[in-house]
């Protein structure tokens, strides 16, 4: 008969300890589900180059913006959705399989379970949206502003993600199974669609186009044009940097007051 | 002394579903107890309200001393849980999952790995330990779940139907590594559909149905509770079973039971009714009944069930099916 090492009676891991072990298990998790991590970077690609070869010469920017300039932006934003996305469907995943249950029975900070995961998310977001954004240059995106300008954009999405990490962990604690879960990616993609991500909003019908204009998606993809390519964007977008910059960041921080508060009080009563 | 759960008047609905309604029971230290009970029973709500998942509305709930709501952090810190799931990680070996969970619970990493260690040992797990979980079998799954809930060496292990789905070879195997644990002296609170896994591992059972406690006992009081032999006829021909029931009927103090498929006609007498026995035999002989087998026994856990909540469990349907359905 094997006896356990006495040990103390264990404690609890405090809230950095417990983000640190739960971001180390999601990040291992999804690096070791290949169909995860090549999902994530084919899809982006694949709706990139689809836009950028098939239908970017059929639609017009004005101003002597290319379409490739005018659209690489564009997809990097939407592509911290679909990436921060994958963050409600592991959640409900979790919550299906009874990981979360567990801990929830543990002597545990129920915020480190949500902070190691948002914590995780952040980092795969980062490396899938380098790879995002190494496609855009092949396919022929260049940028006109700074590098500075280059890496401020790139820190801009990374906020996002962070913002929208908690939107998607309170869909998936909402959600609480898989299935239901994948239900919102529908709405990920009228929400992208549906903005100046993809294509200019001014030839959309009045409705959508006020729709679309007064959208976070739309305020994100405008603040990494106008910082990508510099006064070259001004001219068609209509404003400075610092105009859309702080209206998605106020975006970002609305969305993470807000679905963070969510979120906690979610869990905490969970699904009792 | 203290109790290890002691359980108060627990109400709780769901919306206008009465899950728990006025659910009392106590357990002392150093037992295993089965509750026991049809689905929807009550069962799943009572033991996540003993692992703090939810909060009961009226009534008290003390686990190890601790007040479930006052005290959830305290209760958490001396409980182990082991759901109907394995709230194991796929994408983790056997070993990481337990170092994790040992992480979380404040070890060092060294204590984690020795304890993480000393639980697959104990488990059998050695050889798969560094396999990924998703290429583990039902029953290891199982068991690494119940492995996890251990690293913390909890008072008070928690079991939610812990061979529900599983294999007949699987149970059996899980079963030992609860007795093991049970040997080293962790009180277990487990919860099971299954009669004969009550019977087995517990020393003693709690039966609710509809949010209530119905009777509690050991295995022993509970069947005495319900007449103390059971008289069983086996008859060789399907046709004679009409003979052997008619002559219990006018012999018997209630009408015999007729199971068609084994052949078989049971009737319960009082305790100590060796007269009524005698009678029986004689009445069966006289029958002219051709006899496969005859029996004088003790009433089975399920006669007991079905006579005190009016269901049958789903063991005495089938033993050992998968009920994937949650109480």
């Amino acid at each position: 008969m094997t006896t356990l090492t006495p040990t103390i009676r264990t404690g609890r891991a405090g809230i950095v300890t417990g983000t640190g072990l739960l971001a180390k298990r999601t990040t291992v998790t999804f690096l070791r589900r290949p169909e995860l991590v090549v999902l994530s970077l084919v899809q982006m690609s694949a709706i990139m180059l689809t836009f950028r070869f098939i239908f970017g010469g059929a639609i017009g920017t004005a101003h002597g913006l290319p379409y490739v300039d005018f659209s690489v932006p564009g997809f990097i934003t939407a592509g911290v959705l679909f990436q921060t996305l994958g963050t409600a469907i592991g959640i409900a995943e979790d919550m299906e399989q009874g990981f979360i249950d567990r801990l929830r029975s543990m002597p545990f900070s129920t915020a480190a379970m949500l902070t190691g995961r948002v914590v995780a998310d952040t980092g795969i977001l980062a490396i899938v949206l380098a790879v995002t954004t190494a496609v855009g240059f092949a396919v022929g995106f260049r940028l006109q502003a700074s590098v500075l300008g280059g890496l401020e954009a790139f820190g801009l999405c990374l906020v996002f993600g962070l913002a929208f990490s908690w939107l998607f962990i309170a869909v998936g604690l909402l959600a609480g199974n898989v299935k239901a879960a994948q239900g919102v990616s529908m709405i990920v993609f009228i929400v992208t669609f549906a903005s100046s991500a993809y294509v200019p909003t001014q030839t959309m019908p009045g409705w959508l186009r006020a729709f679309a204009e007064n959208q976070p998606v739309t305020a994100m993809a405008n603040a990494v044009r106008s910082l990508t390519l510099g006064s070259h964007s001004q001219a068609f977008l209509g404003h400075g940097p610092g105009y859309f910059v702080i209206r998605s960041l106020f975006w970002a921080g609305g969305i993470l007051v807000a679905f963070s508060v969510i979120s906690v009080a979610k869990f905490r009563r969970a699904a009792g | 002394m203290t109790l290890t759960i002691e359980a108060r008047g627990l109400t709780k609905r769901f919306g206008k579903k009465t899950a728990l309604d006025g659910l009392s029971l106590e357990v002392e230290s150093g037992q295993v107890v089965a509750v026991l009970g049809p689905n929807g029973a009550g069962k799943t709500t009572f033991v996540r309200s003993v692992s703090t998942l939810i909060r009961p509305e009226e009534g008290e709930l003390k686990v190890c001393g601790y007040d479930v709501r006052r005290e959830a952090e305290s209760v958490r810190r001396v409980i182990g849980l082991a759901g109907q799931y394995a709230a194991v990680d796929q994408a983790l070996s056997g070993r990481e999952n337990l170092v994790l969970v040992a992480r979380l619970f404040g070890q060092s990493a060294k204590q984690a790995k020795a304890n993480a260690e000393a639980v697959l040992e104990l488990f059998g797990l050695v050889e798969a330990a560094d396999r990924l979980v998703r290429t583990y079998s039902g029953g290891m799954r199982r068991k690494l779940d119940l492995g996890a809930s251990l690293v913390s060496q909890p008072r008070l292990l928690i079991l939610d139907e812990p061979t529900t789905g599983l294999d007949p070879r699987s149970r059996l195997d899980l079963w030992d590594a609860i007795e093991a644990l049970v040997e080293r002296g962790t009180d277990v609170l487990l919860t099971t559909q299954y009669l004969d896994e009550a019977d087995r591992l517990a020393r003693n059972i709690v039966i609710i149905d509809q949010g209530r406690t119905v009777a509690s006992g050991t295995p022993a009081e509970l069947k005495r509770r319900i007449g103390g032999k059971i008289l069983e006829v086996h008859v060789r021909d399907r046709a004679h079973i009409p003979l052997v029931a008619q002559a219990l009927t006018r012999e018997g103090v209630a009408a015999p039971e007729i199971d068609e498929a084994t052949r078989r006609i049971s009737v319960g007498a009082d305790d100590g009714a060796a007269q009524w026995l005698i009678d029986g035999l004689t009445a069966v002989r006289d029958s002219g009944a051709v006899l496969a087998d005859i029996a004088v026994r003790e009433p089975s856990l399920d006669e007991v069930f079905l006579a005190l909540t009016g269901q049958k469990t789903s063991s005495a349907e089938s033993v050992g099916t998968a009920t994937l359905e949650t109480a």
